[in-house]
């Protein structure tokens, strides 16, 4: 099925003759829930200055989770025809009624209104389907996609290029047999590429809701500049640094805070940093998951979870203390709390945690009026120029946990590291490793300043979104040289 | 059942459509997984996923398109659809593309499975990670989780050059995990490794793990690293465990050597590697100690396979003889661009993914000691295994690992247990000191593999022994 071929309205039939099926097979004390999804895949890719890759797909999945007997069962599958089907829930059925009992089943979703999306065209009080929905986006074609690459490419001026173009397309149902249901759909582009001169690359990367708003050019530019700027860097000894962080490596610290610090499971397992009322970070922060997007921008996501609890915002640290975690039922029963609508395929074996998550942009932050030519990302700019000595950071690589309570991490910096003394770059700096708590980092009194802007930035590997300011931080722990 | 009727037509429309090559891989996929805690069951999960992918070579541009209908009209449509897209590439386009020859076959391969893995009752597997954690639990886990997987996957592959080959793969594994919670740390052990051990095989290789019969010992120890001393900092003699080596093999040799990194295909992403095609056949990787091949034919190891998803027969090949790197994992199109002659390492995650550069088996050959004449021949050292965390740069170079558990050596024995053990280096200098090699070889199973764009798991085996390293920086913290 492609976007063409959808009709308003057809996860919901499918999902509600799945209900009825398992009703058939199991009888009418069978609790199960069934979420429909259709995700069509775009993406464009290019390296050597090239498109090399260039893909797209288009698949509709049916996930069923059945609870019968006090045991429970999962199945999904691709094949939707009735034969398709009437297997699925012929074998989850199967599976619940030869499973181990299942001690800590949490129940459905009881019948609830979905919240509507904070703002944007589209998603008013009576359009409960579209939140935000960019119907251009969904229907972007190759070429449309090429043509951004095109620019991109050219605008690097003859450095080499690589990266991608994306665009997605969910539509997506949901039924349970308690009698709630609901449907949404959404759409993103992104686009993230890096242009490379003489062994250092430069990166720009930016998601959104509309195609339309992506500049294949000025992303190029951007790319392109810092790649220019990183030459001839230096090595400098190990030790704990000042620095600011550009909004693409403060995603990296957004990403490990939601998977293993806001993740409900780990919360209620103890292995989380988070304590619920705690100061646990300075007063500046501000941390909240946006599903359904802020005032000014599309919602990234649909308006329900896999389990049908409705979304919304949700503040997991308000000025520096922790206010909440992700929940899906199951966690949300074993903490004594309630689910915050973060259920995904795989919530109870690897837990809950946000997937859009934003750190508040200062108030007090200001931007240039244009974008600098130099390494610093504008958003950056002012809070380098503030500082004394230290290290203007682009992009975090390959980060890994080494102590989960304490999350503390280690990875590399990359695309683009330049030493800052006296507020002015004076160096391009080769890749660093680093071994660094990120709470700590975060902590009272480490955060000396904040960005004025949030930007969006896609996940490169999954559909998960963040949106960042630049960061500067008292201190990071460097441990070593990328060369040695 | 055969599906070669809807790739054939699929080929077909991509060839009408305007394409010089195309090819398509039908794949009907079963998978089933459960987790367990404390005892009790977590999650039961089974899928079915079945459709097509089409690639299609317009020009010197790809195109790929897949959908899950196995219509013969969608097929069709998928085709054209493929090679359209091709069609949109050429807006940036590159050089020539050309492909390295493949032999047309008409074949069938199927993977060794003496227990079907879907075969056996989930009530009994179940109760295997119920008993296992339950038994880590009573040993004195504050946490204990299991967690098995299985994958069933039938593929048809037809190419406009005559391949029609259709394969069948049983994959399984299990591990065991307890985790002892102290004062602001957690301290964890697995059995057999910190994801469980995967091959491509049936029942009997978790049937092998015993993972029952090891869980008390994890908890047991998993509690003991609480209040074990910390993993001294410094430069020492290094001995590594079997299972660690794997993972080091995978990040610092199977990555490094994907030829599409070599050549830039993956620069924004999974990133590039350090080697330089111009020193293939002369550059000193390792120690002459270090012999790595390339075997995806290696009965069991989760990277094996009949044929690769470009038709490609397994063949086994150096990669590292005597340590000097003579050989890459390469694809048709990253052949002959590279001006190689082989191709066979190309795989997909599955039928909506585009087949790329994936490591197969990637292994270290077994050396002439024994991990016991290792320690005795070690004054003083440090003895770590079982990955617990891994990070590597951008160009395969500079990686930091961290085990679960580690023992001082001291005088050629092994003595006290090691907390938080971690040791970081540069892949060539570290490989080249390795002096001392066991034969105890074990082909390790990863499940959980990710490269591309869209992201791909891939499955990949290592064979791997312990094996000794001087000169190592060890106990690097934050």
């Amino acid at each position: 099925m492609s976007l063409e071929s959808i009709r308003p309205g057809a996860e919901l039939e499918l999902a509600a003759r799945v209900v009825e099926l398992v009703r058939r097979a199991a009888g009418q004390s069978a609790e199960a829930e069934v979420m429909v999804r259709h995700d069509a895949e775009a993406l464009t890719r290019f390296a050597v200055s090239m498109i090399h890759q260039n893909v797209a797909s288009a698949v509709t999945t049916v996930g069923l989770r059945l609870h019968l007997d006090g045991r429970t069962a999962s199945g999904a599958t691709t094949v939707v025809d009735a034969d398709g089907l009437r297997g699925l829930v012929e074998r989850t059925v199967a599976a619940a009624r030869l499973s181990p009992p299942d001690v800590t089943w949490p129940g459905l979703t009881p019948p609830s209104p979905l919240h509507h999306s904070a703002g944007y065209h589209g998603s008013g009080e009576h359009s409960r389907l579209d939140f935000g929905f960019d119907e251009a986006t969904a229907r972007a074609t190759p070429a449309e996609r090429a043509e951004r690459v095109r620019d991109f490419v050219r605008a690097a001026d003859g450095l080499e290029t690589a990266g991608f173009c994306r665009t997605t397309y969910t539509s997506a149902a949901f039924a349970n047999t308690a009698g709630q249901a609901a449907e949404g759909r959404t759409a993103e582009a992104a686009m993230d590429g890096i242009a490379r001169l003489s062994g250092a690359d430069g990166v720009a990367r930016l998601a959104g809701g509309r195609l339309a708003d992506l500049d294949g050019a000025a992303l190029g530019a951007r790319a392109a500049a810092k790649a220019r700027a990183g030459q001839s860097p230096v090595e400098l000894p190990p030790g704990r640094y000042e620095v600011v962080l550009e909004p693409e490596a403060v995603a990296d610290l957004l990403d490990n805070f939601a998977v293993f610090g806001f993740n409900g499971k780990a919360y209620a397992q103890k292995q989380s940093f988070a304590e619920l009322g705690a100061e646990q970070f300075d007063p500046s922060v501000t941390l909240v998951d946006e599903p359904l997007g802020s005032r000014d921008e599309h919602a990234p996501g649909l308006p329900f979870d896999d389990e049908g609890t409705p979304r919304e915002s949700l503040v997991l640290v308000r000025e520096g203390v922790t206010k909440a975690v992700a929940h899906d039922r199951t966690s949300a029963a074993e903490a004594g709390a309630v689910s915050t609508g973060h259920a995904s395929g795989a919530s109870r074996t690897w837990g809950p945690y946000p997937t859009h998550l934003r750190l508040e942009a200062s108030p007090a932050g200001t931007l240039p009026a244009t974008d600098p030519i130099g390494p610093a990302a504008a958003s950056a700019s002012p809070l380098v120029a503030r500082m004394k000595r230290g290290l203007l950071i682009t992009d975090l690589w390959y980060t890994r946990v080494l102590d989960q309570k304490a999350l503390v991490i280690t990875g590399l910096t990359r695309n683009g590291v330049w030493l800052v003394e006296n507020g002015e770059v004076t160096a391009a700096v080769g890749n660093m490793r680093f071994t660094q708590s990120y709470p700590q980092a975060l902590g009272v009194g480490r955060v000396l300043g904040i960005g004025g802007e949030s930007v969006l930035l896609p996940d490169r590997w999954s559909g998960t979104r963040y949106a960042a300011p630049a960061l500067h931080l008292a201190s990071w722990n460097l441990t070593g040289n990328a060369s040695g | 059942m055969s599906h070669f009727d809807e790739a054939s037509a699929a080929v077909q429309a991509a060839l009408e459509a305007g394409a010089r090559y195309a090819d398509c891989r039908v794949m009907v996929r079963r998978t089933e997984s459960m987790t367990a805690r404390d005892g009790d069951v977590e999650e039961l999960g089974s899928g079915e996923s079945a459709g097509l992918g089409v690639r299609a070579l317009v020009g010197s541009s790809w195109g790929f398109y897949a959908v899950p209908d196995l219509s013969d009209s969608a097929a069709r449509a998928a085709g054209r659809r493929a090679a359209q897209i091709a069609l949109a590439s050429a807006t940036v386009p590159g050089p020539p593309i050309e492909l390295v020859p493949s032999t047309a076959v008409e074949a069938s391969w199927a993977s060794a499975c003496e227990v079907d893995p879907l075969g056996v009752s989930p009530s009994v597997k179940g109760d295997l990670l119920v008993m296992a954690t339950a038994a880590a639990k009573e040993a004195g886990a504050d946490l204990a989780e299991g967690i098995y997987q299985i994958w069933d996957t039938r593929k048809w592959f037809v190419s406009s050059e005559g391949h029609r080959i259709d394969q069948h793969l049983r994959e399984c594994g299990a591990g065991v995990t307890a985790s002892a919670f102290g004062d602001g740390e957690i301290q964890r052990r697995s059995w057999p490794s910190h994801r469980g051990q995967y091959g491509t095989s049936g029942w009997e290789l978790v049937d092998s793990l015993d993972l029952v019969g090891h869980a008390p010992r994890m908890a047991e120890e998993a509690r003991a690293l609480l209040t074990a001393p910390l993993c001294p900092t410094g430069e020492t003699t290094l001995v590594l465990g079997g299972e660690q080596l794997a993972l080091q093999i995978h990040e610092s040799v199977g990555h490094a050597i994907e030829l599409d990194r070599i050549l830039g295909w993956e620069a924004a992403f999974a990133g590039t590697s350090w080697l330089d095609l111009a020193q293939l056949g002369s550059l000193r990787y390792g120690s002459d100690l270090m012999n790595i091949t390339i075997d995806p034919g290696l009965p069991g190891a989760l990277g094996s396979f009949g044929y690769d998803d470009e038709g490609t027969p397994a063949t086994k090949r150096d990669a590292v003889r005597d340590g000097i790197w003579v050989g890459v994992l390469a694809g048709r199109d990253s052949a002959a661009v590279a001006g190689l002659d082989y191709a066979g390492s190309v795989r997909s995650d599955g039928w909506a993914r585009l087949p790329m550069v994936r490591m197969t088996n990637v292994g270290l050959e077994p050396g002439p000691h024994t991990l016991d004449e290792i320690i005795a021949n070690t004054d003083d050292g440090v003895f770590m295994d079982i990955n617990r965390s891994w990070s590597i740069d951008d160009r395969r170079l500079n990686f930091q690992f961290g085990c679960e558990i580690g023992y001082e050596i001291k005088n050629g024995k092994l003595g006290r247990m090691l907390r938080n053990p971690t040791y970081t280096g540069i892949g060539p200098k570290f490989w080249q000191s390795m002096d001392m090699l066991s034969s105890e070889s074990i082909a390790w199973g990863t499940p959980n593999c990710g490269k591309g764009q869209p992201g791909q798991v891939g499955h990949t085996g290592h064979p791997a022994a312990p094996a000794r390293f001087t000169d190592v920086r060890v106990g690097v913290r934050g």
